[in-house]
């Protein structure tokens, strides 16, 4: 399935990444190739088959539902672009 | 030799009796690393914590509370956080990140007292087969065509790991797979690379790319090194919820070298189109050795392989889009600076257009598109029904009784850096063709070097083993090794 600019620019912003007006044709032409190569997979009979959702048959482990870890809030912020008074800062978000 | 040529085997039986120290190892890699910038391969080098963990692995050593790694100098990929030292998976977006946290397969490699040099270079977000998309540029192979000087690829994701312990920057380094990102940079620099079954390293601590395929696993100069590595990397881990419960066995003890009454799979879907003449020659020399060394050697389908591709590049490429959806500017990483009046939307937008390289970019808005309404059935939950029957290809053959699977590693020697800039993304993609299918299915690999191509570059072998049973996968690989007699290095042209 080609993909058209409207569509590249609806899969930018699904993906919260930017990308000027002027680069959609070409990021279409680009996704639509790599889809092209995609389409290969409808040859495929699939029919009663069921999706593939966990590579080993392990069941996965379960734990007691304790807390096991916290009281971090200096190793979690040291890293934050803007920390202040404790918090992760960002733009204003409700008006 | 000097020190930092030492396969891992051989500095733990010089460490053992006293002939050297791990500062001695240590230092000679911090020197081989100092006169090799020009590779580029180490992104950072952490000189005073390498002192420090060898000094501390000499006095265990002398305490006689040595393991087979106490001691050993060695580099870390990028993707692995290691406390307080940068780790940025060679994106821009998590420029100045330090975690305050210890990946587990490196936690469990210092509490086997190896020593860390440093950070190695790799794909941005592990996602490339030359290197070419790390922010750091891409590292450097220490090898060359026969008389050029062109610089040539070491491969990718992992190809910084395997610059380094080609060039002898360090005895072993660690690596991540996703779709062959141990395996094609090992074969591309003629040494070994380990991918163990899906679940026997955490992946805690790992930067995750594409969380059902990815695996850790050793990047060394011999099949026995391979087996000491994993050995301490291994183990169930409570934080990885995916981690194996089971006994991690001694890897070693099963390198006999006698593969007598194995049988080995050659699959005939391998034979693509487009493969070069070298590699095709090069299997079909490592079978008779095979063959010659006792195994049984029978032919074997596996129908979905030409499948493999297209569902690789669908689920991986979907689960990168939902992990890498953490980069937002907030937690960690890069943040964009915002013109008055731009809010919280803007600020993802811009933060991860600057800080993902275009790769990253096209993969996760690939991976978006693929999820999003209304294409999610016709693609993702397609591809993960192909993936099951991908998987059943491979049991079928397991069940009946083949032990190992020989294939090639990769279709083509490495090529010069630049050789495929203007080259489609599906073109690069098709590199993979041998590798994709193991991730898919979750099984382990093995890739040995076997040769040299006409231009005198490393060319290798992959053996592809039944789930969990590595021990007997690197007894095989360790037979192929023996049988190849592979001893050739990069002339040292970088010093």
């Amino acid at each position: 399935m080609a993909i058209d600019t409207d569509t590249a620019r609806r899969v930018a912003h699904l993906a919260r990444i930017r990308v000027a007006e002027d680069d959609l044709p070409a990021l279409a032409t680009e996704l639509s190739s790599v889809l092209a190569f995609m389409e290969q997979l409808s040859e495929v009979d699939t029919d009663g088959v069921e999706p593939m959702t966990a590579v080993s048959p392990m069941p996965l482990k379960r734990r007691d539902d304790v807390i096991t870890d916290g009281d971090r809030q200096p190793d979690i912020l040291a890293n934050a672009p803007d920390a202040r008074e404790g918090f992760m800062a960002v733009p204003k978000v409700v008006e | 030799m000097a020190l930092n040529e030492l396969t891992i085997a051989q500095a733990r039986d010089l460490l053992a009796k006293g002939e050297v120290t791990s500062a001695d190892l240590t230092e000679a890699c911090l020197t081989a690393i100092e006169s090799a910038t020009t590779l580029n391969a180490v992104t950072t080098v952490t000189a005073d914590k390498a002192r420090e963990m060898a000094k501390a692995a000499d006095a265990r050593i002398s305490a006689g509370d040595a393991t087979a790694m106490t001691g050993i100098p060695l580099g870390i990929k990028d993707l692995f956080a290691v406390e307080d030292v940068p780790t940025q998976a060679a994106s821009n977006i998590l420029g100045g990140f330090k975690p305050r946290y210890e990946s587990t397969v490196t936690r469990n490699l210092w509490a086997s007292g190896a020593v860390m040099l440093g950070k190695l270079n790799m794909d941005e977000f592990a996602m490339g087969s030359s290197n070419e998309s790390s922010a750091y540029g891409p590292a450097i192979s220490p090898w060359r065509e026969d008389g050029s000087d062109a610089a040539i690829t070491p491969g990718g994701s992992s190809g910084g790991s395997a610059a380094a312990v080609a060039a002898d920057l360090c005895l072993a380094a660690t690596g991540t797979d996703t779709g062959g990102s141990i395996r094609q940079p090992a074969a591309f620099t003629g040494t070994v690379g380990l991918k163990p079954t899906y679940g026997r390293c955490s992946r805690w601590g790992i930067v995750a790319f594409a969380s059902s395929l990815d695996q850790a696993g050793p990047m060394t100069k011999t099949v026995r090194d391979a087996a000491i590595m994993l050995g301490a990397m291994a183990g169930h881990d409570p934080m990885d919820s995916t981690s194996a419960d089971l006994p991690v066995p001694d890897f070693e003890a099963a390198l006999t070298g006698d593969i007598r009454g194995k049988k080995i799979g050659i699959p005939r879907e391998y034979r693509v189109e487009g493969m070069s003449a070298s590699v095709d020659t090069l299997w079909a020399e490592g079978t008779a050795k095979l063959r010659d060394a006792g195994a049984e050697v029978v032919d074997i389908s596996l129908p979905h392989t030409k499948h493999a591709l297209p569902t690789y590049y669908i689920i991986a490429p979907a689960e990168a889009s939902s992990n890498l959806s953490r980069y937002d500017g907030v937690k960690y990483g890069h943040r964009a600076t915002l013109s008055a009046g731009e809010g919280i939307n803007d600020m993802y937008e811009k933060t991860r257009a600057e800080g993902f390289g275009p790769e990253v970019q096209r993969r996760v808005m690939l991976g978006a598109y693929v999820l999003s309404a209304g294409y999610y059935d016709a693609y993702y939950k397609k591809a993960q029904r192909v993936r099951a029957l991908i998987k059943q290809d491979f049991e079928a053959v397991f069940a009946d009784g083949v032990d190992a699977i020989l294939a090639p590693a990769t279709p083509s020697p490495a090529w010069q850096l630049g050789a495929m800039k203007s080259a489609d993304p599906v073109e690069m993609y098709l590199q993979d063709v041998f590798t994709v299918t193991l991730n898919l299915a979750g099984l382990p690999g093995i890739s040995v070097p076997a040769g040299l191509s006409s231009k005198g570059l490393p060319l290798g072998l992959q053996l592809i083993g039944r789930p969990f049973e590595e021990a007997d996968l690197l007894n095989t690989a360790y037979a192929l090794e023996q049988a190849t007699g592979f001893s050739a290095k990069a002339d040292k042209w970088w010093t």
